[in-house]
Order: structure tokens, then sequence, then C-alpha cells
């Protein structure tokens, strides 16, 4: 799964630039976690804008690691960028106070959507889009909160899986601190993507990219020694999280329905 | 006879006629300070590509209509081939491309292979033309062909036959599919299929790609003139606008047949006559 990194990369940077200047704007923000997928985000657009067009927001919660603030400043420092801390402890523990059963789940969702309410609050007050940090294993995974860290304006990496994006965060200079620890949506203590998963990103972006982008059939994936059980969990989490990826379902009635049979880009007339 | 030929490598607003109709009439104003004779732009240049439902909202019947008086009114002492979307008396609608001189459109070619497959919907917008024919210029026979068109060899093949001294073949093409390799491996088979063909029929082969986003799809331009050897001779830039002004030799045409005179060798009722066998055996598998 090699990837041109200085092609991939020079595309990216001109989406960033022209899907915004049609649209009017010429700043993004980026909310940073301290993760890889944030980091290269915001690495793609300070090259396509500059750093005085980039804004990144840290928001921690209190349970937070701390080393996911210091990897985020590390971002910011090197980059040159402005950058805000926002809280959303008192947002999450201010709503979970009257919900005290709420389990990880449902908190960890919350999070992710209150950072995406400031986001696109802050998009607001800089005349900025929210730039989008899933990448293409997590979209297809559904591992994310819909309308939480899926939300945003453009998203440059939604098409590059998780072993691309650390190609390219090599290849981008993402301080190696970030490149080397275990990925985690950090939504509580010692989480690690790949042990909730039950499986490492490198041997499912293998499958995914054979299922996916080459169309192998699944006999022939299970003949080149990808195991029975693994493929139909994968699958499986592609078909349940099929809703993530498209809007809300609206009932048909009408000759022609927004949603059905209204087809126009976004790009129409820009 | 050497003409000078210029390519418009652009990147055209989807939806957006009159910015497309100034973006045109600049970039025919510089080809004539240039001194080309010809100017091309790439497929569906005066619209944008993925147009969907804008299709019949943006629609011209290029013989009536007098949006294009500006650009024809251009093309004097110039030559131009533009895309646009063709309206029919019947309310057919043809992804079409136009080539004017003398401030007159003096030929359309209505796009024969329409994709509907993957990330293309074609078929679901346009009707498909019926016709290839080349047609004289004062730079030779020339021939066009829009994109997908050329993926059929049938089309440059039988546009070799009819006399072509050069394909112009426009594209809207998306780059996709990029792992360890120089260029995207969409752009790595247009090289492929234009020098192939330009060897095949000892043609000049003039490429027109468009540039820009539409949606995040992403055209990497990539445009090229290729000799009747199959050489490149100029070529603009991958994922940028860019404007490339070069020449042809149509003695190079004259030449390239000396040395591999296939065209003149080619079986045309051979062909026929095994393509009729083949469909009637098609047919009688029904």
């Amino acid at each position: 799964m090699k990837l041109n990194c200085e092609l991939i990369g020079k595309v990216l940077e001109s989406f960033i630039r022209d899907e915004l200047s049609k649209a009017g704007f010429s700043r993004v923000v980026v909310g940073l976690s301290g993760g890889i997928d944030s980091a290269v985000s915001c690495f793609l657009a300070v090259r396509a804008l500059g750093p005085e067009n980039v804004r990144a927001i840290l928001m921690p919660y209190k349970t937070s690691s701390k080393e996911s603030a210091l990897d985020g400043s590390s971002v910011v420092n090197q980059l040159h960028i402005k950058c805000e801390t926002i809280e959303i402890t008192p947002i999450v523990d201010g709503y979970f106070a009257s919900q005290p059963d709420a389990n990880s789940l449902r908190r960890g969702n919350l999070m992710a959507r209150a950072r995406m309410i400031i986001l696109f609050d802050k998009s607001m007050e800089y005349r900025a889009l929210v730039l989008g940090t899933s990448n293409k294993t997590e979209l297809l995974l559904g591992y994310g909160t819909l309308y939480g860290d899926m939300a945003s304006a453009i998203n440059p990496i939604g098409d590059l899986y998780k072993t691309d994006i650390f190609q390219l965060a090599q290849y981008l200079g993402v301080p190696q601190a970030i490149i080397k620890k275990k990925p985690t949506a950090d939504l509580w203590a010692g989480q690690s993507d790949e042990a909730e998963l039950g499986f490492t990103y490198a041997e499912v972006d293998e499958l995914l990219y054979e299922l996916i982008d080459n169309r192998v059939s699944r006999e022939q994936l299970i003949q080149r020694g990808f195991k029975e059980d693994f493929l139909h969990k994968v699958i499986a989490k592609i078909q349940s999280s099929q809703f993530k990826r498209r809007g809300p379902v609206v009932c048909k009635v009408s000759p022609r329905t927004v949603t059905h049979d209204f087809h126009y880009l976004r790009d129409w007339g820009l | 006879m050497k003409h000078i030929v210029a390519l418009a490598q652009i990147s055209p607003k989807l939806g957006n006629l009159s910015d497309n109709l100034n973006l045109h009439l600049h970039c025919i104003e510089r080809a004539r300070s240039a001194g080309a004779n010809l100017i091309i732009f790439p497929e569906l240049s005066l619209t944008g590509y993925i147009l969907q439902d804008l299709v019949p909202d943006i629609a011209i019947d290029p013989l009536t209509s007098p949006v294009l008086q500006p650009l024809l009114s251009l093309c004097q002492d110039i030559a131009c081939v533009f895309g646009f979307v063709e309206v029919s008396d019947r309310f057919n609608y043809y992804n079409a491309a136009a080539y004017a001189a003398q401030g007159k459109v003096q030929h359309i070619h209505r796009k024969l292979y329409l994709p509907t497959y993957g990330m293309f919907d074609e078929m679901r917008f346009f009707a498909m033309g019926e016709n290839l024919r080349t047609f004289e210029t004062a730079f030779g026979q020339m021939g066009i062909l829009i994109c997908e068109d050329l993926w059929h060899p049938s089309t440059a093949y039988l546009h070799a036959q009819d006399g072509a001294q050069a394909v112009i073949t426009v594209s809207s093409s998306p780059g996709r599919g990029v792992r360890d390799g120089e260029l995207f491996h969409t752009s790595e088979g247009w090289t492929h299929l234009l020098r192939t063909t330009a060897q095949y029929f000892t043609i000049y082969h003039i490429y027109v790609n468009r540039v820009g986003f539409e949606d995040g799809a992403h055209f990497p331009g990539g445009s090229m003139v290729v000799s009747p050897g199959g050489e490149i001779v100029a070529q603009a830039k991958y994922f940028e606008e860019d404007f490339l002004v070069t020449e042809i030799d149509l003695e190079e045409v004259r030449r390239a047949r000396l040395f591999a005179p296939m065209l003149r060798d080619e079986r045309l009722e051979l062909t026929l006559r095994e393509l009729t066998r083949i469909i009637n055996k098609r047919n009688a598998a029904r």
C-alpha cells in the first residue's frame, strides 16, 4: 500500500485552496485532537493556505490525556498557527448532570458532538470553513460519531486509508511523537482504536483496499488468506454503518424530492 | 504546412455560462496575440462537467443561440473548438463540441459514448450522438472525439479512415487511482491511448483535458500534442491551469505515412465483412 505522497500532497493542497476559494472563503478551522489525522489535515491546510489562514482549536475534556494536549500544541508550534483552547467539560458535564446513568458510548458521542458545535461556531466567528479529519478507514467502518467528528465542510483526507495517513504524515513532517503513538479517540482513559476494533489498521486497510477499491470477490479474498470471520466482521461493520455516510431518509411524495431526484453538486455555479 | 495551435487547459465554473464565456473570450484573445491559428478548449468547457439536473437549463442551440455570438465573432482569423450542451429540436440534450471558424459553427460532434458506471452518470442526463464525421479545415481534415469516445478504438480508426490528419480529443477526465506511480492511473492511461492511436493511424492527436475540482472530483490536466509517429511533441502541466502554444506540421503526417503506410494497407472490406459476420452471430445467439 505504498503512496506517492508528493503527488497526493499536491492534489490535496489544491483541493483545499480550490474548494475554499470557490465558496468565497480563505480560512479554515480545524479541531486538533493530538492525533495523526487532525495533524495531517492541519499540515495540509497550512501548505494550501498559509499559517495565517489556519486556526486550530484544542477542545479537551477533563479526562483527556495530557499527552494529547501536548501533541496538539506541538503541531501548533511547528506550524506557527494561532490556536485556542476551549474546554468541553462544562458543556458535557452540564448535560450529563441530569443523565447519571449514561454509559461511556453516550458520553463519547456527546463529547464528539460538543466539539462539532464549537468548531462550527468558530467557523462563523472567523468566516472560515470546518476542515474534516475523518479518514477512509473510519468512514468505511463507521468508526466515528455522526454529526460529531464526522461533520465538516471539506475533508481532504476522507479518501485516504489510515495506512496512507501514516505515510503522508511522515512526508509532511508531522512530529514523530504523534506518528509513533497508538491511535486513540481519547474519549476515555486508555482507549485504543485497534483494541476496540479488534484488528490492526494495517490488517483492515489491506482488506478494505482489495474489497472496496479493487472490488475483489469475497471468495478470492478468502483464497488469498484473509480469515473468513475477519472478512465477515468487516463487511458487517461497513453495512451497518451505511446510515452514517448518508443524509437523513426523506419520504418521497412529490414529483421532485430534494434527497432523491434533485441532482446538483455543491459546487453549482462556482 | 505548419500551424500554431493553442491548448487552453482551463477550469470552467460549474453551470456558470457567462463567466465561462468570458474566460473563453479572454483565452481566444490570448491565442490570437500568440499568433495561434486554432485554439482548443476541453470537454463541456462552457458549462463545467458534472452538470446533472443543470443540463436542460444550460443547453443551447448553437445555430440560433445569441449566447455564442461574442465567441463566434472572435473566430475570424482564428478557429476554435469548444464544448457545450446542445439541445436539439426534439429536446434531446447532447454533450457536444463545436468547431468554429470564419465567424460560424462549421462542425458539431456529439459525444458517442456516454460513460455511465462508477463515478459517471452521463446517460442519465444526455442523449447519445449517432454520427462520426471528419471535416475540412484550413489545417487539413480533422475529427473530434470527446473523452470516453477515445476509449473505444473504433472511433479513432473511423476518423483516420475518413481522412483525418489530426484528431482532436477533448475531455473532462478525472484523475483516479494513485498508489506509488508517478501519475494518476487515469493520466497514464490517457498517454498510452493518445500515443497509440497517433502511431496506429499516423495522425496528429491533439488532447485537451481540463483542470480544477467539482465537489472534490479532480481533473488533472496533462493536455498534449502527439505527433503522427506517436511522440509527445508538447505537453501542458499536470494539476494546474496552463496555456500551451505549439506547432503542428502536416508534412509530418506525410512523412509518417511513408515510413508506416498502414493506413493505406488497411482492408476496410475485410473489417466490414468480419463485423457483419460477428453481428449476425450475436443476433443468432439471442
